[in-house]
Order: C-alpha cells, then sequence, then structure tokens
C-alpha cells in the first residue's frame, strides 16, 4: 500500500520530484489533453518498465542506458501510432510532445532508479502509481488552466456568462506560474 | 539569406524552445543556479544540438525517408542524440582538456535533454531544407542559452530576497520562469511570419 501512495503522494513525480516538466507544461492548456497525456505516459512507463525489469540481468551495465532509451523509444512509437490511428484530434493537438515522452525523465528515471533494480512485480506496482500520481497532477493543473483560460471544463462551460477569459493562463506564462503555485501549495501542505 | 537571418532571430526570440515550447526544462530548472555553469551548460547544449539537427536531417532525408522507415525516426533521433552525445564527450576530452574541464559534467546530462531532441522533431514537421536546419539547430541552441544565463542572473539575485518558505526553491524558479515567458511574448510582433 505504501508504494501505491509514494508515487500519489510522498514522492509525486510533478510536484515533489519536478520531474517531466516539459509535458506537464506543455499541453495541459485543457483537461483533455492532460489526460489524455497522462494515459500515453502510464502506458510507456509501465511496459517500459516491465520490459527493464524483466532483462535487468541480461543487460551490459555500460550500455544499460542507451537500451532503455530504445525500449522506451519503442514503446513510444506504439502509442505515437495508436493515437494517430483511433484519437486523430488528440495526436494533433499534442503534436511534438507524444514523441518527446521518450525523453520524459519520469520514465527513464523509474526504469534506471527502480525496475532495473528490483522484481517485476514492484516494478509494475511503482510505474503504475508514479503513472497514476502524474496523471493526477496533469488533470489538476490542465482543469486550472482551462477552467481560467477558456472558462470551461472537458469542453462544458462552467463559468457565469460574463466571465472574461484569462488569456495569459493558455500562454507559456500561464503554464510556469501556475505549477509555481501549485508546488508552493504542496510544500506548505507537506510541512503539516 | 534574409530568410536565415530571419529564422535565427525567430527562433532565439519569438520560438524560444525554452520559454514557448517548454523543451528543455529540466536543465532550465536544475542548472540555473549560477551563471557560470548556465554558460557551460548553454555552450554544450548549442553545440551538440547544431551537430543533432544537422546529423537528423541527413539521416532523415537520406536513410529514413529514402528507404520508407519513417516510423522508426523516433528510436532512431534518440540513437543518434546519444551517441553523438558520447563522441563529442570522446572527442571534447582527447582534443580538448580545458574545454572539456569547462564542459565535463554537462554533457552526459544533455541526452536526457527534451530540448535536443524536440528540435530534430521540429525541424523535421516543419520542413526545413538542409540548411535551415542548421541555422535552426544553432539558433535554438542560443535561445536555450540567452534564457538559461538570464534565469541564472535573476536566480542570483533572488538568493538575497526575503522569500516565504512554501515559494523557496522550484516554486519561485517556476513562477521567475513564467513572468520571463510574459516578457518573451512582447518578441512576438518582431517576425511577422
Amino acid at each position: 500500500m505504501n508504494k501505491i501512495i509514494k508515487g500519489l503522494w510522498a514522492e509525486h513525480p510533478i510536484f515533489r520530484q519536478l520531474l517531466g516538466m516539459c509535458p506537464t507544461l506543455a499541453v495541459t492548456t485543457t483537461a483533455v489533453n492532460g489526460i489524455s497525456m497522462g494515459c500515453a505516459v502510464i502506458f510507456v512507463l509501465t511496459f517500459s518498465s516491465l520490459v527493464v525489469s524483466l532483462i535487468k540481468k541480461i543487460v551490459p551495465n555500460q550500455v544499460r542506458i542507451a537500451v532503455y532509451t530504445v525500449i522506451i523509444a519503442t514503446f513510444v512509437t506504439v502509442v505515437d501510432i495508436v493515437f494517430k490511428a483511433y484519437f486523430p484530434a488528440i495526436s494533433k493537438s499534442l503534436g511534438p510532445y507524444i514523441p518527446l515522452i521518450v525523453v520524459n525523465c519520469i520514465i527513464l528515471g523509474r526504469c534506471e532508479a527502480f525496475a532495473s533494480k528490483h522484481d517485476v512485480k514492484s516494478s509494475l506496482i511503482d510505474a503504475l502509481s508514479m503513472g497514476l500520481g502524474f496523471t493526477w497532477g496533469l488533470l489538476v493543473l490542465s482543469s486550472i488552466r482551462e477552467v481560467l483560460g477558456f472558462g470551461t471544463i472537458f469542453g462544458l462551460t462552467v463559468m457565469p456568462k460574463g466571465y472574461d477569459p484569462l488569456v495569459v493562463m493558455i500562454l507559456p506564462a500561464g503554464a510556469f506560474i501556475t505549477l509555481g503555485f501549485l508546488v508552493a501549495i504542496m510544500a506548505k501542505l507537506e510541512k503539516r | 539569406m534574409t530568410n536565415l537571418v530571419l529564422l535565427f532571430i525567430s527562433t532565439v526570440l519569438i520560438n524560444n524552445l525554452v520559454l514557448v515550447n517548454f523543451l528543455g526544462i529540466c536543465p532550465f530548472l536544475g542548472v540555473s543556479g549560477k551563471l557560470e555553469s548556465a554558460f557551460g551548460m548553454g555552450a554544450a547544449v548549442t553545440f551538440v544540438m547544431t551537430l543533432a539537427t544537422t546529423l537528423s536531417w541527413l539521416i532523415y532525408h537520406l536513410v529514413l525517408d529514402k528507404f520508407d522507415i519513417l516510423f522508426l525516426q523516433y528510436v532512431v533521433f534518440i540513437l543518434v542524440i546519444a551517441s553523438l552525445v558520447q563522441i563529442v564527450e570522446m572527442f571534447v576530452r582527447k582534443f580538448s582538456p580545458a574545454l572539456y574541464q569547462a564542459l565535463g559534467i554537462y554533457l552526459p546530462l544533455i541526452t536526457t535533454n527534451c530540448a535536443i531532441l524536440g528540435a530534430a522533431l521540429f525541424m523535421v514537421s516543419k520542413n526545413y531544407g538542409f540548411l535551415e536546419s542548421v541555422i535552426f539547430g544553432f539558433s535554438g541552441g542560443v535561445g536555450f542559452s540567452l534564457v538559461l544565463m538570464i534565469m541564472a542572473g535573476i536566480r542570483e539575485e533572488l538568493k538575497f530576497a526575503d522569500i516565504p518558505k512554501a515559494f523557496q526553491g522550484a516554486a519561485l524558479t517556476l513562477i521567475t520562469a513564467g513572468l520571463l515567458a510574459l516578457i518573451f511574448v512582447g518578441f512576438s510582433g518582431l517576425v511577422s511570419a
């Protein structure tokens, strides 16, 4: 149980470890984008951890990072092709940030720090926990930005009619500032 | 020629990789504490990024496109970058110990710098020609260095400021980056695309 909580709260990849910042900031303009990116990362992280954990004994130490990267890149290619085929609209709005999952430090980080040293079962739990933690982080950030920037959430209007959308929330600046405040809130909560 | 100059200006200031495309945020947050290390990192990234986009362009157009194996591009690009970083590191160590001293610790970190892979992917999706790709890689690196050094300068000053506890560290850096991004929006009218 502790292992599951770890990624969701105590070692949260975004708010505590500041990993995977590019997708976190770039795709969180709408909640749908945030969730899609989260799902893609869960998929890649889980399968990469699984494979890395399975082959950990046969990979020579010197080339391990290169091997992990190739494994990750392979699963990212799968996600990219699936998104293009079944969710072309999402694939278009996420654009180059799908292939950029390859260099998402959460994935390589967990493969190197955890999956390469633990058995398959705990690696899978670790991957799922980190992946879900990442996803709720994205969901919170993207919901805030979508509500304030468009006045909608998941495309549904939630703000009253006279609401004037804060365009800055959709701009890069809004992403940085919102995340900054979220990190500060998390730091405050931890101290209690 | 004008085209290339405009591409340079717009990549450095308007479509800045860090502040507009969110690429290379990890080193941006990690290495921007001191001006000196920011400069080292910036130089290393500019160097590798120029080579990486050049090489990726050649491989993409001469190999992948020709043999119709474009689905391999992510795997190939990341391998190109990883091996490039390795080669550059060995080369620099052998031929310029002074430069190695300066860049040394930053080089291996560059493999996982998403700005490099990002630049290669943008170059493909924007259909740049060969010369444009080289300039794009170089100016991407310059833009990265510029922002990194501005940030480092600000953070060196912030050390002496009285900051609420919860905001110390990452939170304040992110908010500073946000304000910086807002400033860079001002450049957007500079080149009409």
